[in-house]
């Protein structure tokens, strides 16, 4: 299968001495939904800015659908979408003059751009707000308009750096819905980083955690979601408890909204847990877990523990 | 990229670029024409017949040519800096940076807009100074050709200023302290024969001087240097700010961290 992105022992020191990469090395197959996590500083930007030329490497290879970004940048650049952290559009300008300016810049002829940025805004229901100017539009729809420019040329790689960061709960579910399906549909090899780790353990196939300048794990979300060793369940009683239970095999604690946190270990059956709380005579009317698997785990890795 | 391809995205900067001063002409295009219509007032015909004649022509004729200059001087420059650096303040320069459009695309899209307006107002204060003169034109191809590669030269010099500008006070400097005071002493109202010998050597170390000069000659086939000898500065100067400005950014400087 060919690879979607190459990257070989990257660097990247900045100018005030920063060593931001520390030799990274990374690769997304061709057609992947992949997440790139990590805490704020880690070095997810940097590494994106490098492939998408925003920012120089110091040292390292990275290939885009096999084309070095050192000796076929042109190619390279053709086959990406970049959708960054940071509103970078020109606010004066109209909504349909940016998308289609930015086709303009890939060389798409006038007319099968406006079709193309008419298609994308379509989607991203951004149709109705065409003939008004960027600064005027709401957070979200900022967002979905650099979604709309980074899709224009029909990218084979699109990068999404935070695209849903600061938007709302059901907004961010319809976002989720249109990357997936151009995705699945189209085919679009698609890189997201994200801090709503939820976001990556809904879409992604396959995860990089980075922290540091170094890469703490690479691989498919369903082995790392294995590498969960315990998972702590909320359960919300029937009647208040005045202190929690001792349950043989469990750790419990009472939060301070009265409901019941219990610890079950990868290898325990949830079943004995109920049996348990039965024997205690504790009716539990809903449960939940208190974080995604994956913040578990991206926590417990980013400080050391796994 | 293709020739097809490239020439697209050439296109798309340059529309975008005009499409900017156009949208904002009231700061653009109506202040020279203001300006320069002050300029023809008070100087030309308000003190112009008290001074005489400079170099056998009216003094209202004479500081015609100098004028038109100025406003493409200036309006090239600023043309280029204030877009450019805006983009930069803006981010949406990223637009370009992440796209395949190769940087000589880039800085020729750019220049090609800045030269569009400094043409533009140089045209309008042409027309402009119509309303008070008799203008006969001595060699139309010197004229064109003077003024073509001024706004090209001027809109590097913008360029140049934009890729090392950091803040909004960087873009003012050098049109403040530096292009105006050289443009008021290039010539544009006074010939440089009325200066003491000194004053004219100096003088001659100003290359605003031979651009003014030479388009001066263009229009009325006066002129106080060598017409062959400006061409050549501003041709060279064009090439040196060009391979200057590409290598720029090439580099990415002030655009790539």
């Amino acid at each position: 299968m060919n690879h979607a992105l190459t990257i070989t022992n990257l660097t990247k020191v900045y100018d005030n001495e920063f060593e931001a990469l520390k030799g990274i090395s990374l690769v997304v197959k061709q057609g992947d939904f992949f997440a790139l996590l990590g805490p704020n500083g880690a070095g997810k930007s940097t590494t994106l800015g490098i492939v998408s030329s925003l920012v120089n490497k110091t040292s390292g290879t990275v290939k885009v659908f096999g084309y070095d970004i050192e000796t076929d940048l042109v190619k390279a650049k053709t086959q990406l979408g970049v959708v960054p952290q940071e509103f970078n559009f020109n606010q004066f300008e109209k909504v349909f003059d940016i998308v289609v300016t930015q086709a303009g810049y890939y060389g798409i002829p006038a007319v099968e751009a406006k079709i193309s940025a008419e298609k994308y805004l379509k989607k991203l229901g951004l149709w109705d707000k065409r003939d008004e100017p960027a600064r005027l539009l709401s957070g979200g729809m900022k967002r979905r308009l650099m979604i709309a420019r980074a899709l224009v040329h029909e990218p084979n790689l699109l990068i999404l750096d935070e695209p849903t960061a600061g938007v709302d709960i059901e907004l961010r579910r319809s976002m989720w819905d249109f990357m997936r399906e151009l995705n699945e549909q189209q085919g679009t090899t698609i890189i997201l980083t994200t801090h709503y780790l939820e976001e990556a353990e809904a879409l992604c196939r396959n995860i990089a955690i980075i922290d540091q300048g170094r890469i703490l794990a690479n691989t498919s979300k369903k082995e790392l979601l294995q590498k969960v060793s315990a998972e702590t369940f909320v359960l919300d009683l029937d009647k208040p408890i005045n202190s929690a239970p001792e349950l043989e095999g469990f750790e419990c604690r009472l939060n301070k909204d009265g409901c019941l946190e219990v610890g079950v270990a990868q290898e325990q059956d949830i079943n004995t847990l109920f049996t348990e709380l039965n024997k205690q005579s504790i009716n539990v009317m809903s449960m939940r877990a208190s974080s995604s698997r994956l913040e578990e785990l991206f926590i417990r890795m980013v400080e050391g523990e796994e | 990229m293709g020739f097809n391809k490239t020439l697209i995205a050439f296109q798309t900067i340059v529309v975008k670029e005009i499409r900017r001063f156009m949208r904002i002409w009231v700061q653009t295009l109506l202040p020279p024409a203001i300006t320069m219509t002050l300029y023809f007032v008070i100087f030309g015909n308000l003190i112009g017949p008290r001074i005489g004649e400079m170099n056998g022509h009216k003094y209202m004729d004479f500081i015609v040519p100098g004028l038109i200059m100025m406003s493409v001087i200036t309006n090239s420059y600023a043309n280029v800096v204030s877009s450019f650096f805006g983009m930069k303040f803006q981010r949406s320069i990223e637009e370009l940076i992440v796209s395949p459009v190769p940087n000589w695309v880039i800085l020729t899209g750019y220049v090609t807009g800045g030269v569009v307006r400094g043409l533009l107002v140089g045209l309008i204060v042409t027309l402009l100074s119509l309303g008070f003169t008799d203008l006969q034109v001595h060699s139309p191809l010197v004229m064109v050709s003077v003024a073509l590669l001024t706004a090209i030269l001027f809109s590097l010099g913008g360029f140049i200023n934009a890729m090392f500008a950091t803040k909004f006070d960087d873009i003012s400097i050098v049109p403040s302290f530096i292009l105006t005071p050289l443009t008021y002493l290039g010539g544009v109202f006074y010939s440089i024969s009325l200066l003491p010998d000194f004053w004219q050597a100096v003088s001659l170390a100003n290359p605003i001087l031979y651009i003014v000069n030479a388009f001066r000659f263009g229009i009325l086939g006066v002129t106080d240097i060598d017409v062959g000898v400006a061409f050549l500065m501003i041709i060279g100067f064009t090439v040196v700010l060009f391979c200057l400005s590409l290598h720029l950014l090439n580099k990415g400087k002030g655009i790539r961290s």
